[in-house]
């Protein structure tokens, strides 16, 4: 399996590439991370995703058409960027016709974090919000992705470890903040977890963005009446 | 003919996903997607539902055009995307789509502008576009005028609006009347009862001393606003058809106005009409006789293209690969304000390099501008 990872979850732009070929004992597959490219820049998704595509198959040596299974951080984050990955991802799919799978993007920061206790992610939803999910350890997630305001669960975070910019942004709430903990996704990390779940025969998710908020739309009352009182 | 080129094209500025292939001047597939129906009860396009809507919709559209079209993406010369103008985020959607396609497909991508997307759509109706196209766009986005020496490189602004679009002043007397949204279609219908000079309404920037080829809708808006709310508070009932056909006069009386004046102005003999508005069957039939008076050929393509759509960007994008246009880069930015004078996105290093022949079209974004540039140097 030569599996293509990609996020624009949070503000790093990243693509993996990662081979999982199934170790010469039968045992568990091991992935391996044959090229990595991540950029950090919030507001340049659009441009620089495909060019970090282009980069990770160059230093692999590998073209995009040898790639076998897709997978994509489907948040959540911020709608803008997160769809940059979700569609160059859907599209891949479909031009490649190979499978494309979704994976939780708060899985792949907890993943990279490494933590074998209970503790939380957090990425900055911006409008002093948090997305944010409970763990048990480092593949184990115990709650749906939410977003909140700090203040409103300080109570069940308090003292729990955790990692991500949301808990670097609001470290009197996070106040369990591992300062080596990841900030940002790396689809390095999202492709590893990708790859061992596929191999135990789990199915992911769709490739579908978990937005988590309805989008912000009034339903006008009436039209502004122009005659001067 | 089968060595013209064949290219996707795919448009997602505003709220219609559309994927279009073209071979050259013909139309081969014209798939659309809308979210008009979940923006209705807002009144407007809403971006955030558009942009959620282009992600859904654009695979799926991608393959119905395929299918319609009957050939194999990879037998495609190129991809077309609108670039801009549009809303930042619906466009994000399409460009990111079209690079990706364009880099799993091996084939050169191509970011081009929204509005020559509308003039050159027209090569498919009526084939080739003279040289200089006198061109008129009015839309909900849009009213402008524009004068197109050569759609792929030259595209010169003579007027726009200065305040509401055309088609965003239909939308807005609509809901004083509480017709509900797009206003553009309903209102041409409940004119056609109407009488179009029941009620003299303003025309904007007419003045001798006015901008000649400039638009203003706003006063016209606020002025149908009072007469109604004038008659509502009297307790008399609103003539809707009356109203709607003398403002509906009023619009068109001014576009196609100055639409002839600038073909005078400018000695060219024809007019292409663009843009959602462009459906409007009064605008057709003054634009009609007008243009008949004044010895001018009108072009206006069949409604379905006049709309937003991916056949405009294809058809577009298949004028640049006939040209040889130079490709976009894969950085390709989506631009929401890019300016009417840059009908494409050359990679960089190629933005004023038009005309000049570029034999390299099929791989290698990065490299093949580079001996172009070395050639120039070493015979200077
Ligand atoms: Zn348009």
């Amino acid at each position: 399996m030569l599996l293509l990872a990609l996020d624009t979850a949070t503000p790093a732009v990243s693509a993996a590439l990662l081979s999982c070929d199934p170790a010469p004992d039968g045992g568990r597959p091991a992935p391996r991370v044959l090229a990595e490219a991540r950029e950090v820049d919030a507001r340049r998704h659009g441009e620089l995703l495909l060019p970090a595509v282009d980069r990770v198959l160059d230093e692999a040596g590998l073209k995009l058409d040898a790639v076998t299974d897709i997978v994509v951080g489907v948040g959540p984050g911020p709608y803008t960027g997160l769809r940059v990955g979700l569609v160059t991802a859907a599209t891949f799919g479909a031009a490649l016709d190979v499978p494309v799978h979704g994976l939780c993007s708060l899985d792949g920061i907890a993943y990279a974090a490494g933590i074998e206790e209970p503790f939380v992610v957090a990425t900055d939803a911006r409008r002093k919000e948090v997305y944010w999910a409970r763990y048990a350890d480092f593949r184990t997630r115990t709650t749906d992705p939410a977003v909140d305001r700090p203040a409103d669960i300080a109570e069940q975070v308090a003292g729990v470890p955790a990692v991500g910019a949301g808990a670097v942004l609001y470290d009197g709430t996070f106040d369990g903040l591992r300062a080596d903990g990841p900030e940002h996704q790396s689809a390095a990390a999202l492709g590893a977890l990708a790859a061992e779940k596929l191999a135990r025969g789990e199915t992911l998710l769709p490739p579908r963005p978990l937005y988590l908020r309805r989008p912000d739309a009034q339903v006008p009352a009436n039209y502004k009446v122009v005659t001067p009182k | 003919m089968a060595d013209e080129p064949l290219v996707l094209g795919i448009e997602t500025s505003c709220d219609e996903t559309g994927v279009g292939i073209v071979r050259g001047h013909t139309l081969l597939a014209d798939a659309i997607a809308s979210s008009v129906d979940e923006h209705a009860r807002f009144g407007g396009v809403v971006p955030e539902v558009a942009s959620r809507a282009h992600l859904e919709a654009m695979v799926p559209t991608i393959q119905r055009a395929l299918k319609e079209a009957g050939v194999a993406a990879s037998d495609l010369d190129g991809i077309a995307v609108t670039a801009g103008p549009g809303l930042a985020g619906a466009l994000l959607v399409g460009t990111s789509a079209a690079k990706a396609y364009a880099y799993a497909l091996g084939k050169p991508l191509y970011g081009v502008n929204h509005l020559a997307s509308h003039i050159c759509v027209d090569q498919l109706e009526h084939g080739a576009l003279p040289e200089p196209t006198m061109a008129l766009l009015v839309s909900g986005g849009h009213s402008s005028l524009l004068l197109a020496p050569d759609i792929t490189s030259d595209v010169r602004p003579l007027g726009s609006t200065i305040d509401d679009a055309a088609g965003e002043a239909f939308d807005k007397v609509a809901r004083v009347l509480n017709l509900g949204f797009p206003g553009g279609p309903v209102i041409d219908r409940m004119a056609r009862e109407g009488d179009p000079e029941a009620i003299a309404f303003p025309r904007g920037l007419t003045g001798s001393r006015d901008p000649k080829y400039d638009f203003s809708f706003s006063g016209l808006k606020t002025a149908v606003a009072r007469w109604i709310e004038a008659k509502r508070a009297a307790g008399e009932e609103v003539p809707v058809a009356d109203v709607s056909a003398s403002f509906q006069e009023a619009v068109v009386d001014v576009l196609t106005r100055k639409a002839v004046r600038a073909c005078k102005d400018h000695g060219v003999d024809h007019l292409m009409i663009g843009g959602g508005v462009a459906a409007n069957s009064r605008l057709r039939a003054m634009a009609e006789r007008r243009c008949e008076d004044a010895g001018i050929t009108l072009r206006v393509p069949r409604p379905k293209l006049c709309t937003d759509n991916g056949a405009m960007v294809a058809a577009l994008g298949a004028e640049m690969v006939a040209r040889n246009r130079p490709h976009s880069a894969w950085e390709l930015s989506a631009d929401s304000s890019l300016p009417v004078t840059e009908p494409h996105v050359p990679a960089p290093g190629h933005e004023h390099r038009h005309g000049v022949p570029h034999s390299h079209h099929g791989h290698g974004h990065s490299h093949d501008h580079v001996h172009e540039v070395s050639k120039d140097n070493l015979y200077s």
